[in-house]
């Protein structure tokens, strides 16, 4: 078990190996109900999180959900969020488990009157069931979710219990994050496993969903990315939408737009055994150029990854660098994101990086 | 065949006569995870007691191996680099490292079953 974010979490449950290899054959079970969960409603709802939050909310329509980050004044991101809208003044907000408290407190900060923001972590637990063959393994019980599109969610029924549905995920998977009674989110957990079982389906840690998410690109806040690196270094400009209005960062975020990011986020890959790990510098032709965000061993690729936000233009991909690997320099070719497109509907999906 | 014997940081050996084989203990392996690479040492190389002799790459970090006895390489398990995911499955077997031809005595410091499982247990998380 390893303490994340004040919640204990099991970084495996019999092997991280096992686990990451069926969330990408068959299907795993990851309890993610560290992530923060606010309710933020009322009329003037949309407005409010409009002027907090970089993408645009004002063509989410009900039952849809949106990725997007929520900058400071100077660009700087203060975490990246799922917005889920449940009617037209009513919103679900997914935060990191890091973050919940900080971001409460910069929201609280700016609520108008007329909009409440409520805390259901606690009571309403959240789990993601993700793979390729999620949507079939689904148990007995559970509500029909072919018709639900990618980043599109409903209210429904999981092993009969109720459940918000919601096609989204970690992995770079097709299936599903399940929102669900913390009373009742035991029973789903037990009939998902048991119908899943004799198909491959396990439960996943955190080593399982920090490699699925890593070979997706999906970007680890802390990582990859903290309140000094703004949207477009961190590789996630299509999330900021400079024409929708006025919103905190909007200025800072026109003028490194106009003038390109300082430094870019790329994708790194590395001979078996050398794995860069957070923290690790990149070189490029000898000179210190960049430091490795998030590094990991690929199970399904049979190689090593790395994320690495490096200064100056991006670079192109096929270029080699060096990075630092057990205090020497190790080989390292830029290669494009995502590492893995996986089964999800990124067709739908924005995934350009 | 003879008992096996530790260290405190987690390296076991089996003593026949001057040839000692050399592996990591089941805690370590679990504590490590899923192993991905080892760095092993050439055989011929010298070794002093406690001198770091290679690195298992897990999942989660970079570990330095230590040497539990002073003597030269006289073998490495060629497996591991192929699988080495048998440091998790067979740490006392098949996951096996380096086999050592021994210089002088066996230190005196290295622990029975009953004082090691003690070391573990201290540093279980």
């Amino acid at each position: 078990m390893v303490d994340f974010g004040g919640w204990e979490l099991p970084q495996q449950y019999t092997s991280i190996r096992d686990e990451h290899l069926a969330v990408r054959k068959a299907a795993g079970l990851f309890d993610i109900s560290h992530m923060g969960r606010l309710v933020v409603e009322g009329a003037g709802a949309e407005s409010y999180l409009q002027g907090l939050l970089t993408n645009d909310l004002a063509s989410l329509a009900p039952g849809h959900a949106i990725y997007t980050l929520m900058c400071k004044e100077d660009g700087g991101a203060i975490d990246d969020l799922v917005v889920y809208r449940e009617a037209a003044d009513r919103f679900l907000v997914v935060v990191n488990a890091a973050n919940r408290e900080k971001d409460t407190a910069w929201m609280r900060r700016h609520i108008p009157a007329g909009v409440s923001m409520n805390d259901h972590t606690e009571d309403m637990s959240l789990i993601a069931f993700q793979g390729p063959r999620a949507h079939a393994l689904l148990p007995r019980g559970s509500s029909t979710t072919d018709d639900i599109a990618y980043f599109a969610f409903r209210p429904g029924k999981i092993a009969g219990v109720a459940a918000l549905i919601s096609r989204t995920g970690y992995t770079g998977e097709d299936g599903f994050e399940l929102f669900i009674e913390s009373g009742r989110v035991g029973e789903v957990w037990d009939a998902i496993l048991s119908r899943g079982k004799a198909e491959g389906v396990l439960p996943a840690g955190l080593g399982a969903r920090d490699a699925t998410r890593l070979e997706a690109a999906l970007r680890l806040y802390g990582n990859d990315m903290d309140e000094t690196v703004n949207p477009y270094e961190a590789g996630l400009g299509w999330t900021v939408k400079l024409g929708k209005g006025d919103f905190i960062g909007r200025d800072a975020l026109a003028k490194v737009k106009e003038s390109g990011p300082r430094r870019n986020l790329i994708g790194l890959q590395t001979a078996p055994g050398d794995i860069p790990r957070h923290g690790a510098a990149v070189s490029n032709a000898g000179r210190r150029a960049g430091v490795v965000t998030s590094g990991t061993h690929s199970f399904f690729l049979g190689h090593p990854i790395a994320l690495a936000l490096m200064e100056g233009p991006s670079l192109r991909v096929g270029e080699k660098v060096t990075v630092e690997v057990r205090g020497r320099e190790a080989r390292a070719e830029v290669v494009k994101l995502p590492f893995y497109r996986g089964s999800a509907r990124s067709a739908v999906a924005p995934a350009k990086s | 065949m003879a008992e096996r014997r530790y260290t405190k940081t987690h390296e076991w050996v089996i003593v026949d006569g001057k040839t000692v084989t050399v592996g990591i203990t089941d805690f370590a392996q679990s504590q490590l995870g899923d192993v991905v690479f080892l760095e092993l040492p050439s055989p011929g190389r010298k070794l002093a007691v406690r001198e770091s002799f290679g690195v298992v790459e897990s999942v989660k970090a970079a570990s330095d191996l230590y040497s539990p006895v002073a003597g030269r390489v006289t073998a490495v398990n060629e497996k591991l680099t192929a699988k080495p995911e048998l440091i998790n499955s067979d740490p006392y077997g098949d996951g096996w490292i380096m086999k050592v031809e021994l210089t002088g005595d066996l230190p005196a410091d290295l622990l029975g079953e009953a004082e090691y499982k003690k070391v573990a247990e201290a540093g279980a998380s």
